[in-house]
């Protein structure tokens, strides 16, 4: 109840700030859209099937990037777990290319993979592949010894080790790392469409900005909110369900 | 009763910590030789090695030297022959109290059938059967160490080694589980061996107490407790065992702080 009053508040106030900038004429009408003329906006999008032919393309293009980078980061993170060896390796490589801001090496996916769909999906993998193989194998490697001794000494090999004691506790782990990299594929959709993309939300964005057409661009940015929160509550969900022996007390 | 396997040796054991030029020893020439079926209590100050020593049987850690032989073979590592209690329960969280009893069973790879029964069996005898789907954190630390220690015994090992178990337990629920141990060893006859730093647990559940000095330890005095299986923590023989173990490690306690 309180959510939904803040929002109208929210909704409430932008109409009030739109509508009064209209009044005193402040700033120049078009470059602050009211709710309606937003609203108006996602009418004809949505209509002539434009609206979504743009998401299906944008959730895709994260869905194929994040799964890659969920089973590379998922694999890799059992290699470092169990192997120091490769950790050692590993590990200053991740540190030296991690902290790059991902958006900084964009460009070079557009010369490597093209303006088509792959320089997209390698990007949205690229991308979220860092923080979840740091995150998964972090918690691959949180695992209670006393656990480990137990399993030992109840007759595990090394691998019922890692498949009856290592991932099931490293499973909220993996799921915030999963969390995680979703909401950076949205996060970074939006830039790899605002170069050369044809389809997508970033392209409808920018194609508000091409055409003078700010409700546009609020009504794409809006949307993507939306999008964003549905699928995090989606996952919290399903968190919440597959970890019910943590909340169970 | 006699036990049908579950004879331990433990044969000149050291084990030191540590890089090699400055090697902190932590336990020291321990041997002993221990019947199947038989009740030893390790006591001793913290820090003395006991605990060193349960992990070095349970095959957790290598001893720098000597050896443990388990009916007769060598300990190269853990083993289901070998369970393990310890004081922090080590349950698995994601699995309830059946499905952490079964745990053992499952990975033997017993019929289905088979493991219902043991899972029925070992969670009835620790008083669990109403919570057998619960998950360990909607426990108490009583009903935690009871899953934990049928979670052993539904593997039908042997040898049981208790580390501590009641160590984090207070002190009535301690008693209560004491009671259920001495009865549970009765019904089971298993080889245990049990650290504790509580002279009276000793007394009331070891056929045999080893008194350890302190760091590094040793063995100094091994009791044989010759009361009646049920006992009496207020008859005067208890008492008696009590003050003279007492005696022994107060000498070890009071020089570990001269």
């Amino acid at each position: 109840m309180i959510r939904a009053a803040a929002l109208l508040i929210f909704l409430g106030s932008w109409a009030v700030v739109a509508h009064g900038n209209r009044a005193l004429e402040a700033v120049p009408a078009s470059l602050l859209p009211t709710p309606g003329e937003v609203a108006t906006v996602f009418a004809a999008l949505a209509g002539d099937g434009s609206l979504a032919r743009d998401l299906l393309v944008s959730s895709r293009r994260i869905a194929e990037g994040f799964v890659l980078a969920a089973l590379a980061a998922g694999a890799l993170g059992v290699v470092v777990a169990l192997s120091a060896p490769v950790r050692l390796m590993l590990q200053p490589v991740i540190e030296f290319v991690r902290p790059i801001p991902p958006l900084a090496f964009l460009p070079m996916f557009l010369v490597w993979f093209g303006l088509g769909e792959t320089s997209k999906v390698a990007f949205i993998a690229y991308t979220t592949f860092f923080p979840m193989f740091v995150g998964m194998a972090a918690s691959l490697m949180r695992v209670d010894v006393a656990l480990l001794r137990a399993a030992a000494s109840l007759g595990a090999t090394r691998r019922d080790l890692l498949w009856r004691v290592v991932l099931p506790s490293a499973i909220p782990g993996i799921v915030t790392a999963l969390r995680l990299g979703f909401g950076l594929a949205i996060f970074v959709i939006v830039g790899a469409e605002f170069m050369g993309a044809d389809a997508g939300m970033g392209n409808l964005i920018m194609e508000g900005r091409t055409f003078f057409n700010p409700a546009q661009i609020v009504m794409g940015a809006l949307l993507l909110g939306v999008l964003g929160s549905l699928v995090h509550a989606l996952l919290v969900a399903i968190e919440r369900r597959a970890l019910r022996w943590r909340g169970a007390a | 009763m006699i036990a049908p396997g579950g004879r331990i040796q433990i044969e000149n054991v050291e084990k030191s910590f540590g890089a090699n030029g400055h090697a902190m020893p932590a336990l020291m020439d321990a041997t002993l030789e221990i019947q199947g079926g038989e009740f030893i209590c390790l006591l001793g100050p913290s820090g003395c090695g006991k605990s060193t020593l349960l992990n070095i049987v349970a095959g957790f850690i290598p001893p720098t030297r000597g050896r443990v032989l388990v009916d007769g073979r060598p300990v190269t590592g853990p083993g289901r022959e070998r369970g393990v209690v310890f004081q922090e329960y080590a349950l698995f969280p994601w699995l309830t109290v059946a499905e952490n009893v079964e745990f053992g069973p499952r990975l033997a790879g017993r019929p289905p059938a088979e493991r219902r029964e043991l899972v029925a069996r070992y969670v009835g005898m620790v008083g669990l059967s109403e919570h057998r789907g619960k998950f360990p954190n909607q426990l108490s630390g009583g009903m935690r160490q009871r899953v934990a220690i049928a979670r052993a015994l539904a593997n039908t090992p042997s040898i049981v080694l208790m580390d501590e178990p009641f160590g984090a337990l207070d002190a009535q629920t301690r008693e209560v589980m004491q009671d259920e141990l001495a009865r549970i060893q009765r019904l089971e006859l298993k080889t245990i061996i049990f650290v504790t730093h509580s002279i009276r647990e000793a007394v009331y559940l070891g056929d045999r107490v080893v008194v350890m000095t302190r760091s590094p330890g040793r063995f100094k005095e091994v009791f044989s407790i010759k009361l009646p299986q049920a006992r009496d923590r207020f008859a005067p023989e208890f008492t008696h065992y009590e003050s003279e173990i007492t005696r022994v490690l107060k000498d070890e306690v009071g020089a570990a702080h001269a």
